[in-house]
């Protein structure tokens, strides 16, 4: 393997920022212009969103089950077990929820969009579609990212729900605690500034998912080795940023709430 | 077939229509991490010509055919297709310029996730064409490649012959005042390789489209150049008395320079060392 220069890896760096900026920005501004592609959207909504149900259903439960149980250990000792309902609502809608939510969707559909989208690249079909007087990025990046946006969104109220669905089974039946108590405490635990906060990382994390999963998927060269590289890549940098996002998100949020 | 022609000095020539060009180079140079691929390449394609891109793999020739297309830009020339600069020109402007381009990708390029028919429509879906019309022309598309009876297949299901034809169909269906065929023969057996070469050839001598064609196979290029599209018999015939067709040209490329810029008997008739090589 040839050795790069410091000088070169920065201009490399810089051009991949630059070009990520690029794209991310075409991919915005490109529904504010026709032709959109609505059908498009709405495929790509069915197979995110939809098909993310599963795994987030499954992830968000088990989730809200363990938190409860984990919780219930150190909050006997205060003897405030009953502030398990308290607990779990606040972890999973601040926190756990969009994380969560995130990096499985990320896992799942950002690998999806750099291999879709990669393999096209390497045979020649993008290049096709540019030949064919159609815009990739509007045809393949912008119902990506919209409906990553719109769905992430929802998959992550879903997350928080079933979360506290399951840290509720878990006290009720295993820690001998009051449903009623439970809900009614999850219900008091959760402010105004809480939903906001757990509802506005969902927007962030989809943003990150679709423009990077896209990025690398554009950017595939080297035959089906190169796609499995993008891949790769894809999800390790999208779910790096949604954690880091993440932090920023929750400085900014308690920055202006104050919790 | 080249000997043929090497002997044949009286052949007789037929038809001539040099015209504004379609497409024309100047100096036009690109390089890809620090290696020069085209070096001060200038040519240009008269209206109605049908030019035949030879050379070495890794001579440039691929790149030539999307720089013609826009999908690469030089690092410095200018490049005009229909009298207007693609060197420069937003891409938002280019989509609408490759309205009159088709393309025949070297790996056919088909969208494997549509039907034959709905890549073959891609183009007329997205100018929003009626259904109806949008099949006919489809069916009648993929009769001029003969593959009516695959509408309904998806490119796995075709062979690599089948999938370059239905290339061909989805290039020619928005009747293209241009069309580029990246090595359409490549990979090819020499029985299916005639009968892209004869599609080719109907497209030249049917609709008189113009055409830059790369290819790999001396035998493709002479047959093109020594042969007619006879629409009565469906078939191509040789030219009488070895004649060639005058609309057909030659641009031979080596290591990112023009080697050879001229018609099928200078070609042939050539004294350059290298290119009596390549020839034999």
């Amino acid at each position: 393997m040839p050795f790069v220069s410091p000088e070169d890896f920065a201009k490399q760096k810089v051009t991949a920022v630059q070009e990520y900026s690029i794209l991310s920005w075409q991919a915005v501004a490109a529904l504010f212009s026709r032709p959109r592609y609505w059908a498009d959207i709405y495929t790509q909504m069915d197979s995110i969103g939809v098909g993310s149900m599963p795994i987030i259903v499954l992830t968000g439960f088990f989730t809200g089950c363990v938190l409860a149980l984990q919780s219930a250990t150190s909050l006997k000792a205060f003897g405030a077990i009953s502030m398990t309902g308290n607990l779990v609502a606040l972890s999973m809608v601040k926190e756990l929820g969009p994380v969560l939510t995130g990096l499985m969707v990320s896992g799942r559909n950002a690998a999806g969009m750099a291999s879709e989208i990669g393999s096209m690249k390497v045979t020649e079909q993008i290049d096709a579609m540019r030949a064919l007087g159609t815009d990739p990025v509007r045809k393949l990046v912008t119902p990506r990212l919209y409906a990553t946006i719109f769905m992430l969104f929802f998959l992550t109220i879903v997350a928080d729900a079933v979360g506290i669905a399951g840290g509720a089974l878990v006290s009720v039946t295993l820690l001998g605690l009051n449903a009623s108590s439970y809900f009614h405490a999850s219900y008091r635990a959760l402010e105004y500034a809480d939903v906001v906060q757990g509802l506005t990382k969902p927007i962030f994390s989809a943003f990150i998912i679709a423009t990077v999963g896209c990025y690398f998927g554009m950017n595939t060269k080297g035959g089906t080795q190169g796609v499995g590289r993008s891949t790769t890549q894809a999800v390790v940098i999208s779910s790096v940023f949604i954690i880091v996002v993440d932090f920023l998100v929750s400085r900014a949020m308690i920055g202006i709430f104050g919790r | 077939m080249a000997e043929d022609l090497m002997t044949g000095k009286d052949a007789k020539v037929t038809d001539s229509s040099p015209q504004t060009p379609v497409v024309a180079f100047e100096n036009v140079s690109i390089s890809f991490d620090l290696k020069k691929v085209l070096d001060d390449i200038s040519f240009s394609v008269a209206q109605g010509e049908t030019r035949i891109i030879l050379g070495p793999a890794g001579g440039g020739k691929s790149v030539l055919m999307k720089l013609t297309n826009g999908l690469l830009r030089p690092d410095s020339g200018t490049i005009r297709v229909f009298g207007q600069e693609v060197s420069s020109m937003p891409e938002q402007e280019l989509f609408k310029l490759r309205g009159k381009i088709g393309m025949v990708f070297q790996e056919s390029a088909l969208f494997d996730s549509l039907s034959v028919e709905d890549n073959v429509a891609y183009r007329l879906h997205e100018e929003h064409v009626p259904e109806k019309e949008a099949h006919e022309r489809v069916i009648e598309a993929l009769k001029f490649v003969e593959l009516e009876q695959a509408v309904t297949k998806f490119p796995s299901e075709l062979s690599g012959g089948m999938r370059r034809r239905v290339s061909i169909a989805r290039a020619i269906i928005s009747r293209p005042d241009l069309i580029l065929y990246d090595s359409p023969t490549g990979g090819l057996d020499p029985i299916t390789s005639t009968t892209i070469i004869e599609l080719v050839m109907k497209q030249r001598d049917v609709n008189h489209t113009t055409s830059l064609m790369i290819t790999h196979r001396l035998q493709d290029a002479f047959t093109l150049a020594m042969n007619r599209f006879n629409p009565e018999t469906g078939k191509m015939q040789p030219i009488p008395d070895g004649g060639v067709d005058e609309g057909t040209k030659f641009l031979v490329l080596n290591e990112g320079k023009i080697v050879f810029d001229g018609t099928t008997h200078e070609l042939v008739h050539s004294e350059d060392p290298w290119l009596r090589e390549y020839l034999s």
